[in-house]
């Protein structure tokens, strides 16, 4: 009883959210729309499941995390040693900077035809695209967090005998963690934007190329279901990035002092 | 030889406009070993610039500034600093873990800057605390904590900068005692930044009072013939007391009516 009441706490609010959205869907579907173009949610769930069961779903889905995935963690180990020496040295900041702020406004999405032409509609293609998208937003978060590091914390280490050394690696790096994971988190939302883009105009699996196929083929029940199949990916692995961040870095979290 | 000597020191600091602003010059002052003393100054006279000096964090622009008859080049460990907010303490480590920084860069085993560590924290009355971290702290047990980071480390000298001016009245009274007895156990050389005549009478040897800035310099220094516990309703207090506020009078009245 105190577990269902702790339980109701913590999740209850959300899963009233999660209810009300899909109560909203319904009816906006059955008496506001009312056409096959926009089908209720037990239709898109039945097709779903059915979608499950033969594989279909689970092989797209493996096919875009793992295009995610691979991205994501080669732009994050590529993006926070140089959002780090850009933070901590100036000549590098001056050096980069015309990279950084000239990149970051060419959107991953109009990248997405110099991939294709570049490196093929294959994996290749969608890794860069992921990296691209995740580096930028990991540097500046990384190169802020370092110029965001209070000068005393620096002092003090000084003061104690620190090396120059012992100061980046004892001060400025934890110092910098938040910065860093807040910056991976948007990251990670932004890949999946980029993703479903990218196979939506050349990819032979993944959630995107199922969309795609749902408007060639006129399946609109299997466009929800890969519409609903990416919201709560997304929703899950930003919970899982909050989760792991309070229990592996709890002293680090963005939301802690 | 004294053990800190400021001679004919000129600080200017240069605006981004290009203006030149003299905080000192020709600022002399020695600070023997072992004693307690304050620099007593309105707001805006350069009393923090001294101590950023002396630690290392700045540099003169003109004049010399020796340790042991030595000029001070960059921080050291031997000038401990406790700063005066709370932004200096590494959040991500525990009460103990901030204490024993210092020697984990100096490579202390394990068990005996932990040993050490948790006798300074016992010192500043934070036993039972030391698994906290910063953020789970009040005000007055984070400054404590800088306190017993630095006493950890054993300096020659303490630099304070205004170490409990954030404090609330009770807090700060408390640890303005004990702040007195721990010099008394330790008799480690402080200077003691700030701008409240009381704490300044409450726990300096030797009271520095400065002339209101620009060009910033010690007007006159009291000695307080005081010892041991010192108590606020005392006759003689009152009378170094009034004796500093007659000094210091005219330049808060200077600095006040400042234009700049």
């Amino acid at each position: 009883m105190r577990l269902a009441r702790r339980l109701w706490t913590v999740y209850g609010g959300y899963a009233l959210g999660f209810a009300s959205l899909f109560v909203l869907w319904h009816l906006a579907s059955t008496y506001l729309v009312g056409s096959v173009l926009f089908p209720p949610p037990t239709v898109v769930f039945k097709k779903g499941l059915l979608l499950a069961e033969n594989g279909v779903l689970l092989a797209h889905l493996a096919a875009s995390l793992q295009r995610i995935l691979a991205g994501f963690v080669a732009g994050s180990l590529l993006g926070i040693p140089i959002g780090l020496a850009m933070g901590s040295f100036h000549p590098v900041r001056k050096l980069l900077e015309p990279y950084t702020e000239f990149l970051r406004f060419i959107p991953s999405v109009a990248m997405i035809t110099v991939a294709v032409i570049w490196f093929g509609i294959g994996e290749a293609s969608k890794v860069f695209l992921i990296i691209y998208t995740t580096i930028f937003i990991v540097i500046l978060n990384t190169a802020a967090g370092v110029s965001a590091i209070a000068p005393n914390k620096i002092r003090a280490a000084e003061s104690l005998g620190a090396t120059r050394a012992q100061v980046f690696f004892h001060v400025a790096l934890p110092a910098t963690v938040p910065y860093i994971l807040t910056g991976m988190r948007l990251a990670m939302a932004n890949s999946f934007t980029t993703i479903v883009a990218a196979e939506l105009i050349a990819a032979n699996d993944g959630l995107g190329k199922m969309l795609w196929d749902g408007r060639l083929f006129m399946l609109v029940d299997e466009i929800f279901v890969s519409l609903v199949t990416l919201g709560l990916l997304g929703f899950v692995t930003d919970r899982m990035f909050r989760w792991s961040i309070y229990t592996f870095a709890g002293k680090y979290s963005p939301a802690g002092g | 030889m004294p053990l800190v000597s400021f001679r004919d020191v000129q600080k200017i600091y240069r605006s981004l406009q290009g203006a030149d602003y003299p905080a000192l010059e020709h600022f002399s002052l020695d600070i023997e070993v072992g004693e307690f003393f304050c620099l007593l100054g309105p707001s805006g006279c350069g009393k923090t610039t001294v101590l950023k000096m002396l630690a290392g964090f700045e540099a003169p622009t003109a004049g010399a500034i020796l340790m042991e008859g030595r000029p001070i080049s960059g921080a050291s460990r031997d000038r401990g600093v406790v700063f005066q907010g709370d932004d200096s303490l590494y959040g991500w480590l525990t009460a103990v873990e901030n204490v024993e920084f210092g020697l984990r860069m100096r490579h202390v085993p394990k068990a005996e800057r932990r040993e050490r560590a948790m006798r300074y924290l016992e010192l500043v009355g934070l036993r039972g605390q030391e698994q906290k971290y910063p953020a789970e702290l009040s005000g007055g047990m984070k400054q404590r904590i800088q306190i017993a980071r630095v006493l950890a480390n054993e300096p020659t000298m303490l630099l304070m900068d205004e170490p409990f001016a954030a404090l609330d009245a009770q807090t700060r009274t408390l640890m303005q005692t004990e702040l007195a007895a721990i010099w008394q156990a330790t008799r480690t050389t402080v200077l003691f930044i700030t701008h409240d005549i009381d704490e300044a009478v409450t726990l300096g040897r030797r009271i520095g009072v400065m002339r209101a800035g620009p060009r910033s310099q010690v007007k006159g220094v009291v000695e307080v013939a005081l010892d041991g516990a010192r108590s606020r309703t005392d006759d003689t207090f009152l009378r170094y007391y009034k004796q500093v506020y007659e000094m210091i009078r005219d330049e808060v009245a200077k600095s006040l009516s400042r234009t700049d």
